[in-house]
C-alpha cells in the first residue's frame, strides 16, 4: 500500500462534477418557510420603535425579535458580546434586529422592506485611526479588543549604537472571502426535541456551542449538520453561528422548518471580512545587514463586536517579525473597535496583513543598507538552532536560503533584474521582480490545541468498511480524501474502503474548527492514532494477525462486531512532547512547526493605464511531506489567487460603515482571464508529529503574494508602495507625484 | 429579487431531453424554475446577476446564465442542465478529467465550469490556452486560482481527440 504522496482522486468528486452533490440552498423540507433578517439602517444608535407598515398580510408573517430569545442572546464564542437580535443598542450599519419568515419568498422580501426601524443616531467611528483616537468610545473603556505584548531582548538598549534604523508604516484593507456559494441554514426547532440546523459550515461545534447557549437547551437536544460547502476561507469560521441562531428562532416560534439563504448582497455587506490592518515598523541593522532590532506596532480593525478579532491579533503578532533571527524584538499589537460590521477570520488569519508589513519593510531596510532584497534575507534567515520572535527555539530543519535559491533560479530572477533595468527606461510598459520569504504556523496557537483537545473517532463497518468521525468539514480543501489517504495508508488497506462521516454534531466527536491550516497536520494525525486504535483491537482480541489482506481485515471486523458488538476507536489529542508556552508573556513555541516559503512575482506596469498585471508566479514551499500533490497544488494556487485579488483586485469601498460595492460586478476578484501561470514546487521535510510527515498547508498561500507583487512592481517603477489593495488610481498618483 | 406582479402561464420546454410543461410567471427566473419546480438543483446561483456562472445552462445549444433568463424566454427551447450532461453512469470527458486532474474543490462553480467547458470543446476541439481562457472567462472560481481547471480542460480535449 502507499497511498501517500498520491494524487487519488477527490472522494467526492463525482456528486460534485455531476451536480448531484448537495448544499444547503438545494435542501427543501415539507412546510418550509423562507426566512429574512430586518437589519440596521445606521451605523451606531438606539432603537426607539420598530413598526410594520405597508399593504403587507402581517398576520401571515412570523415575526421575531430580541423578545423571543429563550436563552442568552449573544453569539457565545470569546467574548460574547455580539447579540443575535440588537434590543436597544446598534453598533454597525447591519446589525439584525427583526427576523421575518413566510413561504412565499417574493411576498417576504416585499415584507422586509416594509418595517420600519425608527432610531436615535449616535455618533460613529469606521477608522483604527479614529477607533485608536477614542474619537468615540463605541466599545468597553478604551475600545480595545485585545492587546498582546511578545518582548524578546531589549530593543531600547539597541538603537543608539546601530549603524541604521530604519523606520516604515504599512496598510491594508478588508477583503471579502466571496466564496462562491452564499452563506445559509435550514433549521427545526420546537419545545420537546430541541433544535436542529443544517447549513453551510466550517465549525459545526462552533455553531453547537452558540445554539446550545441561544436556546437554553442540554447539548444533546441541539443538533448541527453540515451541508456541502461551497467554499469558506474562514468567512464561514463563526458568522454560521448567527444564522443557525436566527433560522432556529424563526423556526421555534413558526414550528416549521425555515431557510435563510442571504443572496450575495447580504452575504457581502452583512458577513465577516479580514481585517484592515496597520502596521507600523522601526528596525535597526549593523553597516553589514544584521538585524539588530525589530519594533513593529500591529493594529488591525476588528469592527463593531469582538468575534474571533483576539485570535487574529494574536497570529498576526506572532507572524509579524517572519522568518528572521534577530536578538532584539518588541511586538505590541491591538484589537479595536469601529462600527463597521465585525471584521473575521479570512485565510492566513492576520498574519497576511502582518508579514506584508514586515516583507516590504525588509526590502526598504535591504536598500538602506545598500544590499539586494536577496543578499539581506541570507544574511538574517533563522536557522536551526536559533530563535524566532518568541524565543520559540527551531529544532527542525530550516532550510530558508535554499528555498530562495531554489526560487530565483525557476523564475531566472537575476537575469530578469538586469534584463529589465536594461528595457524600462525605453518602454511604457515597466517590468518587475520581486519576491518575499515567510513562514506559517500550523495548528492553533501556543496552549490552543491543547484547550481544544480534539478528538476523533473510527468505526468498523461488518461489512469490513472503515468510517472516519470526525467535525472536520470538507470545504474544497480535500479533508474527505487525505483523511481517506491517512487512515488507508495507516491500515495497509484500499483507499476505496475508506469513508468519511459528513459531519454532524450527533455522531461525530468534537474534532475542533476547521481552520488554522490544522485538518491535515493536527486532526489527521488524530486519523492516523483512531484507525491504529482499531486495528490494534482487531489484534489484541486475536481476530487479525499482522500482515492481513484485505478480506482478513474485513472478516476481522465482522467476527468481532459479531462477538462483541461495535468497533469503534477514539483519539483524542496529545501535544509533542518538549513544547511550552507561556499565555502571559507571549513567550515559547507559539506552533508546533511551521511551513516556510519564498514567493515570486513578475509583473508588468503599464503606464498608460496605470495597471500592475502579474505576469508569472512562482511559489516554493517546504510543508513536510506532501500527502496528495494535486489538492496540495491546488491549495496553493487557490490562496495564491486570493492574494492576487488582496493586492491588486479586491477593493472594499465604505460609505459610513457600510460596504458601498457588495455585488461581484464592483467587487472583482481575479477570473480565468486575468491569473497568471501559478507553478508551485514543494520541498518535503517529514515533520514527526504530523500524519506521515505532513505539515499544515491551508493558509500559507495567502501570506506572501501580496508583498512580492509589490516588490516587483517596485522593481518595475522604483515607485514604493505601502498598502494593498493597490488600484490603478493609487499607482497613477504615486507615479506622477 | 422582486414579486412578479402578472399571472403564472404554461411554458413549454425540454429540459435534458424529455418534454417538460412549467406553471411559472413570464419574469420568473429560469434558476428558480429549474431548482424548484424541477429540482434540477445542480444549477447554482453564485451572484443573482450574471457575474459567476454559476448558474450556466444550455439553452438551444448557446450557454446562458439562467438567472439571468425569464421564463418567457424559453417557450418552446431545448435547455440542458449539469445533470444532463453524463450519458447515464458515463461522465463526460470534461467531468472525468475534472475529478482526476483537481478541477473541483468546494465544487459550486464546478456544474457552470463543466458547462463552460463542454460548451467551449464543443466549438473547439483542440483550444489553445488562451482559447481556454477566454472561453472559460465567464466563470468565477475562488478556490482552485483556475490552474487546475485548465489542466482538467486541456485532459479532456485529448481524450476527445482519442476517442
Amino acid at each position: 500500500m502507499n497511498f501517500i504522496g498520491k494524487s487519488v482522486p477527490r472522494k467526492e468528486g463525482r456528486k460534485k462534477v455531476t451536480g448531484a452533490a448537495l448544499y444547503v440552498d438545494d435542501l427543501t423540507f415539507p412546510g418550509m418557510l423562507h426566512g429574512a433578517t430586518v437589519r440596521s439602517t445606521i451605523a451606531r444608535g438606539r432603537i426607539k420603535n420598530i413598526s410594520f407598515e405597508g399593504d403587507i398580510p402581517w398576520e401571515e408573517f412570523t415575526i421575531v425579535t430580541a423578545k423571543d430569545t429563550p436563552g442568552e442572546n449573544y453569539v457565545a464564542l470569546i467574548l460574547n458580546d455580539q447579540p443575535y437580535l440588537a434590543s436597544e443598542d446598534i453598533n454597525h450599519p447591519e446589525e439584525p434586529i427583526v427576523l421575518l419568515a413566510h413561504p412565499d419568498k417574493y411576498l417576504l422580501e416585499e415584507a422586509r422592506r416594509n418595517v420600519r426601524i425608527e432610531t436615535e443616531e449616535l455618533p460613529a467611528i469606521f477608522s483604527l485611526e479614529d477607533s485608536l483616537a477614542r474619537k468615540e468610545i463605541v466599545w468597553g473603556d478604551d475600545n480595545v479588543f485585545k492587546s498582546f505584548l511578545v518582548d524578546k531582548g531589549n530593543v531600547d538598549d539597541v538603537w543608539g549604537r546601530a549603524d541604521h534604523i530604519v523606520e516604515g508604516e504599512y496598510h491594508t484593507g478588508a477583503q471579502e472571502q466571496l466564496y462562491i456559494e452564499n452563506n445559509g441554514m435550514v433549521a427545526i426547532a420546537n419545545p420537546r426535541d430541541g433544535v436542529t440546523v443544517w447549513g453551510s459550515m466550517q465549525c459545526p461545534y462552533y455553531v453547537h456551542k452558540a445554539l446550545v447557549k441561544l436556546f437554553a437547551q442540554p447539548e444533546d437536544r441541539v443538533r448541527v449538520i453540515q451541508t456541502e460547502t461551497g467554499g469558506g476561507f474562514g468567512g464561514k469560521e463563526e458568522y454560521p453561528s448567527l444564522i443557525a441562531g436566527h433560522a432556529g428562532l424563526l423556526a421555534l416560534k413558526s414550528g416549521k422548518p425555515v431557510k435563510i439563504i442571504y443572496d450575495r448582497a447580504e452575504d457581502m455587506v452583512a458577513t465577516t471580512k479580514r481585517h484592515p490592518s496597520r502596521t507600523r515598523h522601526k528596525t535597526a541593522v549593523t553597516r553589514d545587514g544584521k538585524l539588530l532590532a525589530m519594533e513593529i506596532v500591529f493594529v488591525i480593525d476588528g469592527g463593531a463586536y469582538c468575534t474571533l478579532s483576539p485570535v487574529v491579533l494574536s497570529r498576526g503578532t506572532i507572524h509579524a517579525a517572519g522568518p528572521y533571527s534577530c536578538p532584539n524584538v518588541r511586538i505590541r499589537s491591538q484589537a479595536v473597535a469601529t462600527n463597521v460590521p465585525p471584521h473575521g477570520a479570512f485565510r492566513g488569519f492576520g498574519a497576511p496583513q502582518s508579514i506584508f508589513a514586515l516583507e516590504r519593510q525588509m526590502d526598504r531596510v535591504a536598500q538602506a543598507v545598500g544590499l539586494t532584497p536577496e543578499e539581506f534575507r541570507r544574511r538574517n534567515f533563522v536557522q536551526e538552532g536559533q530563535t524566532t520572535a518568541t524565543s520559540q527555539v527551531i529544532r527542525e530543519k530550516v532550510e530558508m536560503e535554499a528555498l530562495l535559491d531554489r526560487a530565483l533560479d525557476l523564475t531566472d530572477y537575476r537575469a530578469k533584474r538586469e534584463r529589465f533595468a536594461a528595457d524600462n527606461p525605453s518602454s511604457r510598459v515597466k517590468k518587475g521582480i520581486g519576491f518575499a520569504s515567510f513562514m506559517h504556523g500550523a495548528g492553533f496557537t501556543g496552549s490552543g490545541e491543547v484547550y481544544l483537545a480534539s478528538v476523533v473517532g473510527a468505526e468498523a463497518t461488518p461489512e469490513g468498511r472503515v468510517r472516519i468521525l470526525a467535525a472536520s468539514t470538507e470545504i474544497g480543501q480535500g479533508t474527505n480524501t487525505i483523511f481517506a489517504q491517512i487512515a488507508a495508508e495507516a491500515l495497509g488497506l484500499d483507499y476505496d474502503l475508506i469513508e468519511v462521516t459528513q459531519p454532524d454534531t450527533g455522531n461525530v466527536p468534537n474534532s475542533g474548527p476547521t481552520v488554522a491550516s490544522r485538518t491535515c497536520m493536527v486532526v489527521g494525525k488524530l486519523v492516523e492514532s483512531a484507525v491504529l486504535g482499531l486495528k490494534q483491537t482487531l489484534i489484541a482480541t486475536v481476530h487479525l494477525k499482522e500482515g492481513y489482506t484485505r478480506s482478513e481485515f474485513q472478516r476481522a471486523c465482522a467476527e468481532y462486531i459479531k462477538a462483541h458488538g461495535p468497533l469503534k476507536s477514539y483519539s483524542k489529542y496529545q501535544p509533542p512532547p518538549n513544547v511550552f508556552w507561556d499565555d502571559e508573556k507571549y513567550q515559547g513555541d507559539a506552533y508546533g512547526t511551521y511551513a516556510w516559503a519564498v514567493y515570486v512575482a513578475e509583473v508588468t506596469v503599464d503606464l498608460l493605464t496605470y495597471e500592475a498585471h502579474v505576469q508569472d508566479f512562482v511559489a516554493v514551499q517546504e510543508v513536510g511531506k506532501v500527502i496528495n500533490p494535486v489538492l496540495a497544488a491546488g491549495q496553493i494556487e487557490g490562496g495564491v489567487a486570493q492574494a492576487i485579488g488582496f493586492t491588486l483586485f479586491e477593493n472594499v469601498v465604505w460609505a459610513n460603515g457600510r460596504m458601498a460595492n457588495n455585488q461581484m460586478t464592483n467587487y472583482i476578484i481575479p477570473t480565468p482571464a486575468d491569473i497568471p501561470p501559478i507553478r508551485v514546487y514543494f520541498e518535503e521535510n517529514p515533520y514527526a508529529y504530523g500524519p506521515a510527515g505532513a505539515k499544515g498547508i491551508g493558509e500559507l498561500p495567502m501570506d506572501g503574494a501580496a508583498p512580492a507583487i509589490l516588490s516587483a512592481i517596485e522593481n518595475a517603477t522604483g515607485v514604493r508602495i505601502s498598502h494593498v489593495p493597490l488600484m490603478p488610481e493609487a499607482l497613477m498618483e504615486s507615479l506622477i507625484c | 429579487m422582486s414579486k412578479p406582479t402578472s399571472q403564472k402561464a404554461k411554458v413549454h420546454c425540454i429540459v435534458n431531453g424529455e418534454p417538460a410543461i412549467l406553471w411559472a410567471y413570464p419574469m420568473e427566473r429560469l434558476l428558480d424554475v429549474l431548482r424548484d419546480q424541477l429540482q434540477l438543483t445542480g444549477t447554482k446561483e453564485g451572484c443573482g446577476e450574471g457575474e459567476c456562472g454559476a448558474c450556466s445552462v444550455f439553452i438551444n445549444g448557446q450557454i446562458v446564465n439562467s438567472c439571468l433568463v425569464p421564463m418567457a424566454q424559453v417557450e418552446g427551447a431545448s435547455i440542458k442542465t449539469i445533470e444532463g450532461v453524463a450519458d447515464a453512469d458515463q461522465l463526460h470527458a470534461v467531468q472525468q478529467a475534472f475529478i482526476e486532474y483537481g478541477g473541483a474543490q468546494c465544487g459550486i462553480c464546478t456544474p457552470g465550469m463543466v458547462l463552460a467547458a463542454v460548451d467551449l470543446l464543443e466549438r473547439n476541439p483542440n483550444p489553445s490556452e488562451t482559447d481556454i481562457r477566454t472561453g472559460l472567462a465567464g466563470n468565477l472560481c475562488r478556490c482552485t486560482g483556475y490552474m487546475k481547471i485548465f489542466e482538467s480542460v486541456v485532459h479532456a480535449c485529448g481524450k476527445q481527440i482519442d476517442a
